[in-house]
């Protein structure tokens, strides 16, 4: 009785909002608040997530990911699968078939021209694209017709949603950049501030670094929507205080990427006019363990250098010191003082989706500092007269380096504790994130050149197939002073096996099986313990209560369906 | 007093020159990569290209000379055509000192930050001297009066307590207590009437407040400073041996003697507000010059780096002379021919 009351309520409320929803514009103003403001609305000419996702309300790919990291069409009528004919039985092409009726918000038609252009955009040499990596492998696309657009690739390609899926890759408009292509690009400042798009809003000001104002798309595709008939879009400030405009002074609607303690969030949400919103992808932060010997005696030629495999270094080679330090990390404790319900406990480097995540590693959830020493007396290192393990001359002593930031710093002091209970000896490090993400390889302190013997940061993937990330421990990856220190392998792992599944993942189609390659990857990696994974972490925004219809997704732009978003009572 | 001001402004062009090569060479140094705060998801390759399509592969020497043209000779050509409508020269092709990060021309997003930063940080000097100048004269006059105290108390608060404290106490208690006034400045605010005129009044309070007490703590010293001096001074005691009204003797006679310093102190202060508030406009997200400035080093953005310090030096130097030749106006014993 009380039950079916209450249904009826829902409904009722439901049929509410959805009344709410029956007209564009009818919710008057959405105001959104990013702390790093947007530079541009051309996301091809920054590769930041904060461009990209400001973008994603005008620009649209072909192709979205939901919340769940599922990909689903936008602009086509349907997702192209080898099974429906639109991927080529060998994996050589995608052909996409566009909605028909699709409009510019100029009125003018979309059609499959925009996508050719897109790509001849992204890929000029001269252009400096930032999503070019999202064509690689592309060697043309064509428009078979108005409404068809086919993506052939150089080689069979397993997972071939890349080009024009997601957020980063979405498609310009041919007759706005058609005079902007390659050294010009940066030139057409009227389009990148104000691109024409297919999507729900318009750009009527933009302000670089400052505030976006847009208008409901007259031209949209869906009548009723978007429900708001503008959104102002601020940037600046920090990321406490975009918190604050939401969930405590309710200035704003949504705002972005809040990164800041747990209890100050927990504390702001007690406030009652917003709630946080969380959602997972693939970061996961992490700690490399330098597979080369980091000795700073070393020349330049040595030092962290891998030398097909004669450099290694004294200890973290030995998969048994690793274990340990792994055994000795209680990251419930790290999740709980650092990251809150941002961050979830993970003994993967691979965390998601699903159908990739391995769960042979999970026994590192619980902290074993008895076991952790059991291993290292077992496998010779035993205390010395300082108390610091050592065996054959060599001691237990490492850097442990990460970016400058309070929660790397508080998880930096507690993983030192441990370790010294352990009879490690620890030294620790902090750089500023924009020289050690900085890639200088002018620097000793950038992160690729690895001058330490364990460093900590996060890194993820875009879009929801693993393949190119786990590539990135390919021994021809290992960065050193013949690259310019460039590549991905930053722990110097080389183990043949795995390029072999690497290789192999390359030509295989088949999802389950593609699923089992990468757990057998992950767990090799993790079991060699190269890289010893800490923490699995979402992505944290807030949204007034008064705001209905968001999604939070960190597999695309979060406002990838901000055209659903409305206002509820 | 013509011919210094116009050798002073010679002296000034080399001056300038070697300070924009100064501030070149000291970025160039700096580490720095535009392509650091890109997702680490973005490969390498594709980073190297982005630092290609923005003319990071060109030795150092050919960038300062290209910055120079873009500065010296393509921009103030363009603002000529902008403000007269004619066409000098190729000016499709003409290129401007263009942003890393917005791609979009540097002295345009400098435009368009000015109305905020002086509105915002501008008015809130004057507030501060408006604030700053009576407590001056009333602590000097009554020296070791309870008001001195009070003013000594104030003044050493407003200096020692830093802005991101004062703004983020005023939004503690203004905006998420009390309600009253909004944390978060609207720079696309237009004002209309007097309902639109209410709101930027509302608006502004805070972070011109927060700068006003930290600007009137500084000079309401000075002015007591002065105008101690001056009180001491034999013409004071004339004056009131002539019988002149306390009141003539004290606001005409000392203060006008006393503003001399305070009035060198305040324009040499006024560079600063160009320079914008980096820290209040952060809290309040005013997003001014300021913002952009900090904005610009965290992107690695050099131009706009460049140009902007470029233009705080120009002001710099220019208000030095403006100072010098205010001197000479308030204190004609001072000749500088």
């Amino acid at each position: 009785m009380r039950l079916t009351h209450l249904l009826g309520t829902a409904v009722v409320l439901a049929l509410g909002a959805s009344a709410a929803m029956a007209e564009r514009g009818a919710d008057g103003q959405l105001n959104i608040i990013y702390w790093q403001a947007p530079s541009t609305m051309n996301p091809f000419l920054s590769g930041g997530t904060k461009e990209v996702e400001a973008a994603s309300m005008v620009l649209e790919p072909l192709a979205s990911y939901d919340q769940d990291g599922n990909i689903v069409p936008r602009l086509v009528e349907q997702l192209p699968t080898v099974e429906n004919g639109g991927v080529a039985a060998d994996l050589t092409s995608i052909t996409w078939k566009i909605k028909p009726g699709i409009l510019w918000s100029d009125g003018t038609p979309f059609t499959a021209n925009d996508a050719v252009f897109t790509w001849q955009y992204c890929t000029h040499p001269e252009g400096g694209c930032s999503q070019s990596s999202y064509f690689d492998g592309v060697t043309s696309v064509e428009a078979v017709d108005d409404l068809t657009v086919k993506v052939i690739f150089a080689e069979p390609k397993p997972y071939p949603y890349t080009a024009f899926a997601g957020s980063e890759s979405p498609v310009l408009q041919a007759a706005q950049f058609a005079d902007c292509l390659g050294a010009k690009a940066p030139e057409c400042t009227d389009a990148n501030f104000g691109p024409i798009g297919t999507g729900p809003f318009v750009v009527t000001d933009f302000k670089p670094n400052d505030v976006i104002s847009l208008e409901a798309n007259p031209n949209y595709r869906e009548a009723d929507k978007p429900a708001f008939g503008s959104v102002l879009f601020k940037g600046g400030g920090d990321a406490a205080s975009a918190a604050r405009s939401v969930l405590e002074t309710g200035e704003f609607d949504y705002a972005w990427n809040l990164q800041i303690e747990p209890e100050i969030l927990t504390q702001m949400e007690a406030a009652g006019k917003g709630s946080v919103v969380v959602s997972f992808q693939t970061s996961v932060e992490r700690l490399h363990l330098n597979q080369t010997n980091a000795d700073s005696g070393l020349s330049a030629e040595e030092r962290s250098v891998y030398n097909d495999g004669n450099n290694p270094h004294p200890f973290l080679t030995d998969p048994e010191v690793g274990k340990a330090l792994s055994m000795a990390i209680d990251r419930e404790l790290l999740v709980e003082v650092g990251y809150g319900k941002t961050g979830q406990v993970t003994c993967n480097v691979l965390p998601a989706p699903e159908l990739y995540a391995s769960t042979a590693n999970d026994g590192c959830k619980t902290q074993d500092l008895e076991g952790a020493k059991a291993v290292l007396d077992a496998a010779g290192w035993v205390p010395g007269g300082d108390g610091v393990r050592e065996k054959d001359g060599v001691r237990l002593s490492v850097l442990y380096q990460t970016s400058t930031n309070s929660v790397r710093q508080g998880t930096q002091a507690l993983i030192k504790q441990w370790w010294n209970e352990l009879g490690v000896e620890v030294e620790l490090r902090n750089i500023d994130a924009s020289v050690f993400f900085g890639g200088d390889p002018a620097s000793p302190d950038t992160f690729q050149k690895f001058y330490a013997d364990i460093e900590m940061y996060t890194n993820n993937f875009s879009g929801a197939d693993p393949e190119a990330y786990m590539a990135n421990w390919r021994c021809s990856e290992i960065p050193g002073p013949g690259t310019q220190w460039q590549g991905s392998n930053i722990q110097r792992f080389c183990k043949p096996e795995y390029d072999a599944l690497v290789d192999e993942m390359a030509k295989t189609a088949d999802l389950a099986t593609r699923g089992e390659l990468a757990k057998a990857m992950n767990d090799m990696i993790i079991q060699e313990y190269s890289i010893i994974p800490l923490i699995h972490r979402g992505g944290t925004s807030a949204h007034a209560n008064t705001l209905g219809g968001v999604k939070m997704t960190d597999w695309d732009s979060e406002l990838w369906n901000i055209a659903d978003w409305h206002r509820v009572e | 007093m013509f011919t210094y001001t116009l050798r002073r402004l010679a002296f000034a062009v080399p001056t300038l020159l070697i300070i924009s090569f100064i501030i070149f060479v000291i970025l160039d140094m700096a580490p720095n990569d535009p392509t650091a705060s890109l997702p680490l998801t973005i490969p390498p390759e594709v980073r190297q290209q982005i630092r290609d399509a923005l003319g990071l592969d060109q030795p150092m020497p050919i960038r300062y000379f290209k910055w120079c043209v873009q500065f010296f000779w393509n921009e103030p050509v363009n603002l000529i055509e902008q403000w007269t409508g004619w066409t000098i020269g190729d000016s499709e092709s003409r290129l401007r000192v263009i942003s890393w990060q917005t791609r979009s021309p540097v002295v345009d997003l400098i435009a368009e930050r000015m109305p905020q930063t002086l509105w915002v940080v501008g008015m809130s000097y004057v507030v501060g001297i408006l604030i700053a100048i009576p407590i001056g004269v009333i602590s000097a006059y009554k020296q070791y009066s309870w008001f001195d105290q009070f003013g000594t108390l104030f003044s050493m608060a407003g200096f020692s307590v830093p802005t991101f404290f004062t703004g983020l106490l005023f939004i503690v208690i203004f905006s998420v207590n009390l309600q009253w006034f909004p944390s978060v400045y609207d720079t696309t605010h237009r004002v209309t009437d007097w309902d639109s005129f209410w709101f930027q009044v509302r608006q502004m309070i805070m972070p011109v407040m927060v700068l006003a007490l930290f600007n009137a703590s500084q000079i309401s010293r000075f002015m007591r400073a002065s105008m101690l001096d001056n009180l001491q001074q034999d013409y004071v005691r004339t004056a009131r041996a002539k019988g002149l009204r306390e009141r003539a003797v004290l606001l005409i006679h000392v203060l006008r003697n006393s503003m001399i310093p305070v009035v060198t102190v305040i324009a040499l202060g006024v560079p600063q507000i160009f320079g914008g508030a980096i820290i209040t406009e952060q809290i309040f997200r005013v997003n001014g010059l300021g913002q952009l400035l900090i904005v610009g080093i965290q992107s690695a953005d050099i131009p706009l780096v460049q140009t902007l310090t470029f233009i705080f030096a120009v002001l710099i130097v220019l208000f030095n002379l403006v100072a010098d030749v205010l001197y000479g106006i308030l204190d004609p014993r001072i000749r500088y021919d």
